[in-house]
């Protein structure tokens, strides 16, 4: 497991060898706190807390996440580095850790850069630090679980636009069924059938964490999801 | 050493690679000719473990690549066709990420086979420089040196000289010739010329088999034209000469073509001094004489047209 490192570093800081990555940042920013200020009203809703800045991140990340993660296989088989790359001693499996660390390492990047809204909450009022640290926990957890099914839709095809939008439809998917519009409109079926399907959204298991609880099955619900995408990764590009 | 059993690797209905068998022992460099799409790429890459043979085995130095994938790997520098290097990385970042995955992690050792491989492919000049922004012949070079940085064993490389001008060329055919002594080399390639430049031995292949695997001479000597000789005589009457030349018991036959008279060989021996004695003991007056020049380009064609 050695080699994870540098397949980690290069592809680490391989985002910001390009102005990819420095825009990605920047309209990632933008967009999270534009959002949170103007869609989520937060000002109106008088309140000293993130709630709002949570509740958009799952819609968020359908998108930016897709974006980052898309090029993490496809990019390798349309240039055939990855060729270069599995004919060094490394296994599948060490490859792909160490690409998806990278992108949720950078991820995360992005995720900590939005710490003014924690000054801008503690500054107007006196929020309760425990859900918003909770909330970048479980935010953090959840973008690698986006990621991880990025990394599976990338390493199916060498075309980065074939990845983003297979990457998108099976995120979104996992946002909705737990998204209240959603279960509503599921009510015709048995409540336990419901509660089933909510149980595969990403949304259902952060809420808990933007609530300030730290969930044991929130935990497995994301690292089980991330697990399960990067073996289907490995499964992939083994074959 | 490198040895390949009965390799198949099949791609839907299609054969790619059926039923290889070959060795290469160190001190050997071994060219490996084919028309496009004969399965050259798809047994390299199945020699290095990138691709997965749908029967049969590689063994390197004795460990099946299915089985060892890491070690075998470590024993292996592959230059892979058209060289795919990340292009974003300078030349050094590059070679340290190859030399990091390669488990040189003491940095003056590392440091020091860097210097080795950029000072062996001539990079000093452009080792801080992008590699997307170098030209074909460096971005090779690149890709050979990532190949030889670890001093490895086995070697296979995968089209080396494709894209390099003639004085590339002629360099990166020196470098290899210059390691070859200890090591097990494979290399593809279309220039027929580089076989005889370098190789201790050929394989052609065609349609997914092993057509030919002989030494770059005895393949040569598949040519009609092997030690054959092209002669002009003055006031002479050809036909003559012709007539006495094919009654030595070493030819197999004499024409006349051209204004001159082409003598071929039995078994391909040279015949030079014979068919000088003859000219001396009639006192013909040679106003030309050449050995016809052969190359392998008619024995490939023949093989795999």
């Amino acid at each position: 497991m050695k080699q994870i490192i540098p397949v980690l570093k290069r592809e680490f800081y391989g985002y910001f060898r390009s102005p990819v990555a420095y825009v990605f940042l920047v309209v990632f920013l933008v967009v999270s706190s534009g959002l949170t200020f103007y869609l989520g009203r937060f000002f109106d809703s008088r309140v000293a807390s993130l709630d709002v800045f949570f509740s958009m991140q799952p819609w968020i990340y359908t998108f930016f996440i897709s974006a980052v993660g898309m090029r993490l296989w496809a990019e390798e088989k349309r240039s055939g580095t990855w060729e270069l790359l599995f004919t060094l001693p490394i296994r599948v499996l060490e490859g792909v850790l160490g690409k998806f660390l990278a992108g949720w390492a950078f991820i995360s990047v992005g995720i900590v850069l939005t710490f003014p809204l924690i000054f801008t909450v503690g500054y107007l009022g006196d929020p309760d630090w425990g859900p918003i640290f909770t909330g970048y926990l479980g935010s953090i957890l959840m973008a690698g679980s986006f990621l991880a099914v990025c990394s599976f839709t990338s390493a199916l095809t060498k075309n980065q636009v074939i990845s983003f939008v297979i990457s998108v439809v099976i995120n979104l998917g996992l946002v909705f069924l737990g998204w209240s519009v959603f279960t509503n409109f599921l009510s015709f079926l048995p409540p336990s059938w419901v509660d089933a399907f909510s149980n595969f959204s990403y949304t259902t298991h952060f809420n808990a964490f933007t609530r300030g609880l730290i969930v044991f099955k929130d935990i497995v619900f994301f690292l089980s999801l991330s697990f399960a995408s990067l073996l289907l990764t490995v499964l992939v590009l083994e074959r | 050493m490198i040895e390949v059993q009965s390799l198949h690797k099949q791609y839907g209905s299609i054969n790619a690679v059926n039923g290889v068998n070959f060795e290469v022992n160190r001190g050997e460099i071994l060219g490996f000719l084919g028309p496009n799409g004969a399965g050259k790429s798809t047994t390299m890459k199945m020699i290095t473990g990138f691709v997965r043979p749908t029967s049969g085995s590689v063994l390197i130095d004795g460990l099946n690549v299915q089985d060892h994938p890491v070690s075998v790997k470590e024993r292996i520098g592959y230059m892979p066709e058209n060289g795919p290097i990340y292009g974003e990385m300078t030349v050094e970042e590059f070679l340290i990420f190859i030399a990091e995955i390669r488990g040189f992690d003491e940095v003056t050792e590392r440091e020091d086979k860097i210097d080795r491989v950029c000072d062996l492919c001539r990079l000093n000049s452009v080792r801080h420089q992008t590699i997307e922004t170098l030209s074909k012949g460096y971005k090779q070079r690149v890709g050979f040196a990532q190949a030889v940085l670890h001093d490895p064993p086995i070697l296979v490389l995968d089209e080396p000289t494709d894209g390099l001008d003639p004085n590339q060329k002629k360099e990166v055919r020196k470098i290899i010739k210059a390691m070859a002594k200890n090591k097990a080399i494979i290399l593809s390639t279309h220039i027929l010329e580089e076989v005889t430049a370098l190789c201790t031995r050929v394989i052609i292949i065609a349609k997914g088999q092993v057509i030919a695997d002989e030494s770059p001479d005895s393949l040569m000597k598949r040519n009609k034209q092997y030690n054959a000789i092209k002669m002009g005589v003055e006031d002479v009457d050809l036909e003559v000469v012709r007539q006495s030349l094919k009654e030595l018991p070493e030819v197999s036959s004499a024409e006349i073509n051209e204004g001159a008279v082409e003598v071929y060989p039995k078994n391909k021996q040279s015949i030079e001094a014979l068919v000088l004695k003859v000219c001396r003991d009639n006192e013909w007056q040679i106003s030309h004489f050449e050995k016809t020049p052969v190359g392998l380009d008619d024995v490939f064609w023949e093989l795999t047209a």
